[in-house]
């Protein structure tokens, strides 16, 4: 067997499962989108459902939120999970307890975290009661809204706590390959802690955990399970928009629907695309 | 005293407040559901319940509910999907891992791309023709549209595991007259068997924690816990959806324990997505 087929009957059935499912899945969206099937005698293209979701001024409303959410959580996610990783690094009391702990989140479905988020925020969960017990307030109501709240607190809280270790762990990664000559280097050049660390370790960290913080964002901008449990119904975000036109009991929305799951796609790849060239611009100004 | 305390100057409060941060916000989200799980009546302002009951347990423990039978849905559905997304990860890890070839960037392009589109846009497309080939509303149906985001999870900490690979063992054992099969089984699979225990446990995970993929495929009929769990927690039920909860929680701690020592921040399963 030559090199080139083997590489072809090793990648075969995993492309074909792929390629059928994902991009046949995107293609049949497309078509129906444009009202296009020409199995059911739909032979004329039309962007009447584009026209239709864009003109709508919630549309607006929930992709800044949707935007919005996922910018924060993934800009907040990086952070913490770099701040984290950098501790983790020392040796201290109960480390192992705590390394444990880390990692907890990572297997924990998110159904179960956004169920427990609102049960300890929302305005008769345990903080509420906390609150009240204490004399903080003396009314459910004057308990502020962190969850169904107008900013999605509630739900970038569940990203949050989903996501900090997953970046976090492959940060310590990076961070354990690279090891500790060239900080102390730096430091013995006279370097300050602040200098070290903007200079030597996030120029190495950053595009290390750049596919990790991109698949946090797209996670998070397509997901649907927790803005359901703790979004509003409106503005809702992007993927309860479209799967509400979806379900619709009117079948002239599921054309709206689809075109709504394919500007997110196509928004997505944008996002992706735009974003790795930036970052290619800005490490090449180096 | 001075000297002591200058010797313990590793002691930074940041870190402290860090450490107590990952300890305290981890597990706090964790505690109501516990509480809950056990309670009967627990109004506003009350912390704790006025009183406690096993009421939930005996809902679930009774196998005449629909929770046995969705376990039971949910476990086939994420075992079968696990297997053929192994089956199908293994090779497609190994030649993204192990060579370099034309064309190389675009095949991980096709494999990544399911982790950032999201699998609810392209389902919505797929499911006219699933009606039509007879797999809308059952249990196949669902295990296929499962695999959309599993298949890649497996293939990139697959390729991550099989790029530490020395392909060095497999050459020696060919020259000595082993069959590709034989080189397969003894040398290929003993190494990457912990890459394939930790991908395949996070693939059985997405699938087990899958919500609207099984909702818009299964349409209802085929129920999943996950399904139950939502309209428990629809319903304001907060005693029988914290008990269910923690039944779905189940396969994830266990889980956790197998894999904390892959997960450490060595694995190259996880390392394979810092490489993409």
């Amino acid at each position: 067997m030559t090199r080139r087929v083997t590489i072809g009957l090793l990648l075969a059935p995993a492309m074909t499962l792929l390629i059928v499912l994902f991009f046949g899945g995107f293609l049949l969206g497309l078509m129906q989108s444009l009202t296009y099937m020409p199995l059911i005698g739909l032979n004329e293209p039309s962007l009447e459902a584009y026209r239709a979701i864009f003109t709508d001024e919630q549309f607006g409303k929930s992709f800044l939120l949707t935007f919005g959410i996922s910018l924060s959580t993934t800009l907040l996610t990086v952070a913490f999970a770099i701040a984290s990783a950098m501790a983790l690094r020392h040796s201290f009391f109960g480390k192992r307890v705590v390394n444990f702990l880390y990692q907890f989140p990572i297997t924990i479905p998110h159904i179960v975290i956004a169920i427990g988020t609102m049960f300890l925020f929302s305005q008769s969960g345990t903080f509420a009661r906390l609150a009240y017990d204490i004399g903080l307030i003396s009314d459910q109501g004057q308990f502020p809204q962190l969850v169904n709240d107008r900013l999605g607190l509630g739900i970038i809280y569940v990203y949050l706590w989903k996501q900090i270790p997953f970046v976090g762990i492959i940060v310590l990664a990076i961070m354990q390959t690279m090891g500790n000559d060239y900080e102390e280097l730096a430091r013995s050049l006279g370097a300050t802690k602040m200098q070290t660390f903007k200079h030597i370790l996030l120029p190495i960290i950053i595009p290390g955990i750049l596919p990790a913080s991109i698949i946090c964002f797209a996670f998070t901008f397509g997901s649907y399970e927790v803005p359901f449990l703790l979004g509003r119904p409106y503005p809702a975000v992007l993927s309860i928009l479209a799967y509400r036109l979806y379900d619709n009991v009117d079948l002239n929305a599921r054309p709206q629907a689809m075109a709504m799951a394919v500007f997110m796609t196509v928004f997505l790849m944008l996002f992706v695309f735009a974003y790795k060239k930036l970052l290619k611009k800005a490490a090449g100004r180096d | 005293m001075g000297t002591a305390i200058e010797r313990k100057k590793t002691i930074n409060p940041l870190r402290v407040m860090i450490y107590l941060g990952i300890v305290v916000g981890v597990i706090i989200p964790m505690i109501p559901q516990l509480i809950w799980a056990f309670s009967h009546r627990w109004l506003f302002p009350s912390v704790t319940p006025s009183e406690w009951s096993m009421r939930a347990w005996e809902y679930i423990a009774n196998p005449n509910t629909k929770v046995l039978s969705s376990t039971l849905n949910s476990l086939i559905i994420a075992v079968s999907v696990t297997a053929i997304s192994i089956l199908v990860g293994i090779p497609a890890g190994k030649a993204l891992g192990m060579y370099k070839f034309r064309g190389k960037s675009v095949i991980e392009l096709i494999i990544l791309s399911p982790s950032i589109i999201p699998g609810l846009a392209v389902t919505m497309g797929m499911q006219v023709i699933f009606i039509r080939i007879g797999l809308s509303d059952t249990m196949l149906g669902v295990i296929i549209v499962h695999l959309i985001p599993t298949i890649p999870y497996m293939t990139i900490s697959m390729s991550g595991v099989f790029a530490n690979y020395d392909p060095a063992f497999e050459e020696q054992a060919r020259s000595l007259g082993a069959s590709s099969m034989k080189t397969f089984f003894l040398i290929t699979l003993p190494t990457v068997f912990p890459g394939i225990v930790t991908g395949g446990m996070f693939a059985f995970l997405i699938s087990w924690g899958q919500y609207i993929l099984t909702v818009m495929i299964g349409g209802g009929r085929v129920i999943t816990l996950p399904l139950l769990l939502f309209s428990f927690a629809g319903s304001g039920d907060f005693a029988l959806t914290s008990a269910l909860s923690i039944i779905f929680l189940l396969p994830s701690i266990i889980i956790l324990f197998i894999t904390s020592k892959f997960l450490s921040g060595k694995s190259s399963a996880m390392g394979g997505f810092g490489n993409l």
